[in-house]
């Protein structure tokens, strides 16, 4: 059994994004090379959790580990995938899908210093992946929505990232766009990559999750096997939850991390 | 026939207008370019509005002009910056106060300034051909270089914090670093751009090169480079007009660019259409995400 420390092992967080707090007392972890879904229904504090868990929210209270060291130290940028939630991918000034997902190299770049061989190659490479070679050199805004988000996904995974952390990447994208990301997803569990994504349901996703955490009311009301979804129609996050007191779940869970 | 064309090369006010339109040209949309992508267009104006209050002190007391100013219209830019990040509605109010308080604070210390004359506040509001002295070629020349080495030496950073801030952060990128890198450069820019263009028009010609040439391309650096051939042109245009026609240099170089925006855009929007008609099912294509209103 080797000691690696956990890619994200967060403690009692709180946030308020207002005078109610979003986030009431959340822990988490994520094991290195785990495939995560967070879910939940529509404000029940999923995205500000993992906004939280990249350093774009502050917590005010509890602690956050990325990698086994503190987030307010945490230098390795490179090692982390974001992507945002975004309706959409087009920029005010035109940018072609090739520029977009080049700003996924800074991370690991040098300030000032032009792209490197290596660089372009994974910049090619991450847009192979998401099926747009053919339009590398278009505008974004020529793209559909469906292929905006994938211009998205592959701008975080030009950087070669360690964890991938996906907010709503299903949100507003056909089926064509789910089947490619959710094959896309598979490559990258198989070569090690950890993920953590939030979603509304996992539609294709389904066959890769193994662990669901599910929010509710800013607090962990489920985190275990996805929930099974009762019929076509069914809504993990809404009907379906597993009715444990959230309480407890968190108790549970520290005695397990014990 | 020649010699007749090139006659506005001879005073020499008019070789060094022209030397500073080329400098204006390249480095005002170079900075442009992030003002717009970041949907902050009018920050440029602001900026101008600030930087005369700078040349007013300097006025007041006998300094060169173009250093207070550059010194003033940095901490103005550094200023707005700060709100801007805050990005509280008291915020907005907070910059119309800056702006306004800056322009009138400008012209109250220029009037009041033993040196002061109308003719001279029109000249730094809308431009002058015969301002341009030689120190002052100098120390533009010297600020335009860092503006243009900043932002093309710097364009893959800029762009990805003006396309997406959240990202950068995540990224790890200098986020609050490079956002007052983009400020100051602006404000060097509108000092630089200030003797020609005037502090009134300087922001036209950070956005009106940019939106024009993203009507025709379909990539940032693309957008970047034509937005500067743009600049100068506009920039060279103008100031011969003006010498000619006796205008006002930075009004005739703004009413060229925006004569190019339209022209320029009326040509793109033909273009669009020729195209989708040709290639109908691309449409199709386009819009697939739609596909579910239709049904």
């Amino acid at each position: 059994m080797t000691h690696e420390p956990p890619a994200i092992d967060a403690r009692d967080l709180t946030v308020s994004l207002s005078a109610r707090p979003t986030l009431r007392g959340i822990s988490i972890q994520v094991a290195q090379g785990e495939v995560v879904a967070l879910l939940g229904a529509n404000g029940s504090g999923k995205s500000t959790l993992v906004r939280t868990l990249v350093g774009l929210v502050p917590a005010q209270a509890g602690r956050i580990g990325l990698y086994g060291i503190p987030l307010e130290r945490f230098k390795d940028w490179y090692r982390i995938g974001y992507v945002p939630q975004r309706v959409t991918a087009v920029s005010a000034v035109p940018a072609t899908v090739r520029e977009v997902v080049s700003s996924g190299r800074l991370a690991t770049s040098r300030l000032g210093r032009p792209l490197s061989r290596a660089d372009q190659v994974a910049v090619g490479d991450a847009i192979e992946t998401v099926g747009l070679a053919a339009r590398a050199g278009e505008n974004v805004a020529a793209l559909s929505g469906g292929q905006q988000q994938r211009v998205l996904i592959a701008r975080a995974l030009a950087g070669q990232p360690d964890l991938l952390v996906l907010d709503e990447p299903l949100a507003g994208v056909d089926l064509t766009t789910q089947q490619l990301l959710a094959g896309t997803l598979a490559r990258l569990v198989a070569g090690g990559t950890t993920i953590l994504l939030v979603a509304h349901e996992l539609g294709p996703l389904d066959g890769l999750i193994a662990r669901a955490v599910v929010l509710r009311d800013g607090a962990v009301a489920h985190d275990g096997a996805p929930p099974v979804a009762a019929g076509h129609h069914g809504q993990p996050g809404h009907d379906h939850v597993h009715p444990h007191d959230p309480v407890s779940t968190i108790e549970q869970e520290a005695r397990w991390l014990r | 026939m020649a010699a007749l064309s090139l006659e506005f090369l001879q005073p020499a006010f008019m070789q060094r207008a022209l030397l500073a339109a080329v400098l204006v040209g390249m480095s005002a949309p170079a900075i442009g370019t992030y003002l717009v992508q970041r949907r902050m267009a009018l920050m440029g104006d602001g900026i101008g509005h600030v930087a005369l209050f700078g040349v007013a002190i300097g006025l007041a007391l006998g300094a060169a002009p173009v250093l207070t100013a550059v010194v003033v219209a940095a901490l103005g830019a550094v200023a707005i910056e700060t709100l801007r990040e805050r990005g509280t509605a008291s915020g907005d109010v907070a910059l119309a106060l800056l702006f306004y308080g800056g322009i009138a604070g400008g012209v109250v210390t220029i009037g009041l300034s033993a040196s002061a004359s109308n003719a001279n506040l029109l000249a730094y509001l809308f431009g002058s051909l015969t301002t341009v002295a030689p120190e002052d070629l100098r120390l533009i020349a010297i600020l335009a270089g860092l503006v243009l080495a900043v932002t093309l030496g710097l364009s893959r950073w800029l762009f990805a914090v003006c396309y997406d801030e959240e990202f950068a952060k995540v990224a790890g990128l200098p986020v609050r670093a490079l956002n007052l890198v983009i400020a100051v450069s602006a404000a060097v820019t509108v000092t630089v751009a200030m003797r020609v263009v005037g502090v009134l028009l300087v922001s036209a010609l950070m956005v009106v090169p940019v939106a024009t040439a993203q009507q025709l391309s379909r990539g940032f650096r693309a957008t970047l480079a034509l937005a500067l051939t743009l600049g100068v042109l506009y920039a060279v245009a103008g100031v011969i007009f003006s010498y000619y026609a006796d205008t006002a240099p930075g009004a005739s170089i703004v009413v060229l660019g925006i004569a190019g925006f339209a022209v320029v855009s009326a040509l793109a929007g033909i273009g669009r259409t020729v195209r989708n008609q040709r290639r109908r099912p691309d449409l199709v294509e386009v819009y697939e995400d739609d596909v579910i209103l239709e049904s």
